[in-house]
């Protein structure tokens, strides 16, 4: 399995954007070399603004770029892109649906070393409440590069979160990537799990586990947290009966709750969110942190059967 | 250029008949601020009849200069401006904060032609006008852009960020105006968080600094004038107001800041400003 870095896909996006476009300009927060930003930057100096250690300002200027014409893509981690300049975000770009591209690195626990202040756990559900806002979390390097295109070529406001770890490049080339839409990884009639980023290959790995007990379980990759592709959900929640969602997030507030938000309302079948609890993150490498905060394909699988459980009883 | 005696007297009418307005708009809607309104009408009408070249029929035209409400609640006036311009019908101004209006409470770019950028939220303005500058400079324009600032907005952190951020890239087509009225919802500016000295303050961040009355239509405009010749570094046009300006009951009151003038308050102001028209 080819592993690649998003990051990396998302500098090498924004060069060739760069290029076909002159109204393509990139900012970063003093995080130009975590987020790559800097490899735009080499290409084009006169359109790469490194506005040092002030995300709010940052955001800010991106506004008026983007009120002059120009396609604002901003980045830092996610933590500090969605947590410190979140009411400039709000008041400023959402509201009025500007062309400012929120792209960040380092999202969810993963992060590791760091610790807590650096591990966002909360950004999906800062952005995804936000009217106007389009918020993706790329599976891989191909998703990442449609991402960033998409987001270049659509108006208004998008957040796009990636993690620092590299993934496996589980889609092709040539798969569509449509805003509102997910793909499915895996098929399955028992239960679905619907998952993005790095929680992806723990599903998969859980689908696995499942088989051998006899439970099918399908996969969906939901890229597109919002517009959540409501017609895979309800397909799912009608077929399956069960659904757990998987996420590198708290389990308030993000694409579970997105889902049990849907589903509650149009299909109540059991939902059972995988994600950080009610906690901060702390330090560890990644492998231990998904281990301590139940993000395992063992812990998917523990899921499925309580959902199943659930769906038994009613 | 200095400007004639006869334009002098045109604008000194204009500003009293924008007060009007305001207080008329304010009076209607039941609320809204003030104090901040009536103490920036001569730097906006400046700005708007004097100083910045803009056209209300081409609200496109890409060499214009461009003017950011950044102390969006000053919003009153601004409206009664653009639209004393023509840059939609006077009648809107009777429709201020009410349902579906074009005319929000706090300036709203998608609803208001002439509006550029959305503003309410204090301190975000001046990072804005930053990167509108940033724009025109990297599409080679010869368009300046105009930000109004709060003195009591100057507490927030972001000012300070946007002014270092302006300093270092030199932005010299942008022109910051601080409506310094010297009160803020609380009280006094200087007993709530003192942000003087403010001239020092600029030019530490490397701003070149003016200081004017900002009641002073001919030293605003004269400021304004120098701050367009500046190189190499943005501008920033201290203007000393009197919050409540043109109405003496009104004037350093800190409680009109965020109120509208009731129906007899409102009937007492127009009149006194009538004697003065």
């Amino acid at each position: 399995m080819e592993f690649v870095s998003c990051r990396d896909v998302y500098a090498e996006t924004l060069i060739s954007l760069g290029k076909e476009n002159q109204n393509i300009v990139v900012l970063d927060a003093d995080l130009a070399k975590s987020t790559r930003t800097f490899k735009f930057g080499r290409v084009f100096p006169e359109r790469f603004f490194d506005l040092g250690v002030a995300e709010q300002n940052m955001i800010g200027v991106a506004a008026g770029l983007a009120a002059s014409g120009k396609i604002a893509f901003a980045s830092s981690f996610a933590m500090f892109a969605s947590g410190r300049a979140w009411e400039q975000i709000r008041n400023t770009v959402a509201y009025s649906n500007l062309n400012v591209k929120i792209f960040v690195t380092h999202g969810g626990i993963s992060v590791g070393g760091d610790g807590s202040s650096h591990q966002s756990l909360e950004d999906i559900a800062l952005m995804r409440v936000l009217p106007q806002m389009r918020v993706i979390a790329p599976l891989d390097g191909y998703e990442t590069e449609k991402a960033v295109r998409l987001a270049a070529g659509e108006p208004g406001p998008f957040y796009i979160r990636v993690s620092r770890e590299k993934t496996p490049q589980l889609t092709r080339k040539e798969d569509k990537f449509v805003l509102g839409k997910s793909c499915l990884l895996r098929s399955g009639t028992d239960t679905a799990i619907i998952a993005y980023g790095l929680m992806i290959p723990k599903a998969l790995e859980a689908g696995e586990i499942l088989s051998k007990e006899g439970i099918s379980a399908r996969v969906i990759n939901m890229s597109s947290i919002k517009p959540i592709d409501e017609e895979a959900v309800l397909a799912a929640a009608e077929e399956t009966g069960v659904i757990v969602t998987a996420e590198e997030h708290s389990v308030i507030g993000g694409m579970g709750s997105a889902v049990a938000e849907l589903l509650s309302e149009k299909n109540p079948v059991p939902v059972i969110r995988v994600g950080t609890l009610d906690r901060f993150g702390q330090s560890g490498t990644a492998k231990e942190l998904f281990a301590e905060y139940g993000l395992l394909a063992a812990d998917i699988a523990a899921a499925v059967k309580k959902g199943l459980s659930l769906k038994n009883k009613q | 250029m200095t400007i004639t005696k006869e334009k002098l007297q045109e604008l000194e009418k204009k500003c009293n008949q924008i007060r009007c307005e305001v207080l008329t708009m304010l009076n209607r809607a039941s609320s809204g601020h003030t104090g901040g309104s009536l103490s920036c009408i001569e730097l906006v009408v400046a700005l708007y009849y004097e100083v910045m070249r803009h056209n209300p029929k081409v609200p496109d035209w890409p060499e214009k200069d461009r003017f950011h409400l950044s102390k969006g609640h000053a919003a009153p006036t601004w409206y009664a401006v653009l639209a004393d311009c023509g840059y939609f019908s006077k009648e809107e101004l009777k429709n201020l904060r009410c349902l579906g209006s074009i005319l929000q409470g706090h300036p709203d770019m998608t609803r208001t032609p002439g509006v550029e950028m959305t503003s309410g939220s204090l301190g975000q303005g001046l990072s804005i006008a930053a990167g509108m500058a940033l724009a025109g400079k990297l599409d080679r324009r010869d368009s300046r852009v105009y930000v109004l600032l709060g003195d009591g907005e100057l507490q927030e952190g972001q000012i300070w960020e946007a002014a270092m951020s302006a300093g270092h890239y030199k932005l010299d087509k942008l022109c910051a105006l601080i409506d310094c009225n010297k009160l803020q919802i609380d009280g006094k500016v200087a007993e709530i968080i003192n942000i003087e000295p403010l001239k020092e303050k600029w030019r530490a961040f490397n701003w070149e600094v003016f200081e004017v009355d900002g009641h002073n239509l001919e030293e605003i405009i004269e400021a304004c004038n120098k701050a367009g010749k500046v190189k190499g570094k943005p501008a920033v046009i201290i203007a000393r107001t009197v919050k409540g300006k043109g109405v003496c009951f009104m004037e350093h009151v800190v409680d009109f800041h965020g109120v509208a003038p009731t129906d007899e308050e409102c009937i007492r102001a127009l009149e006194e400003l009538q004697k003065k028209g």
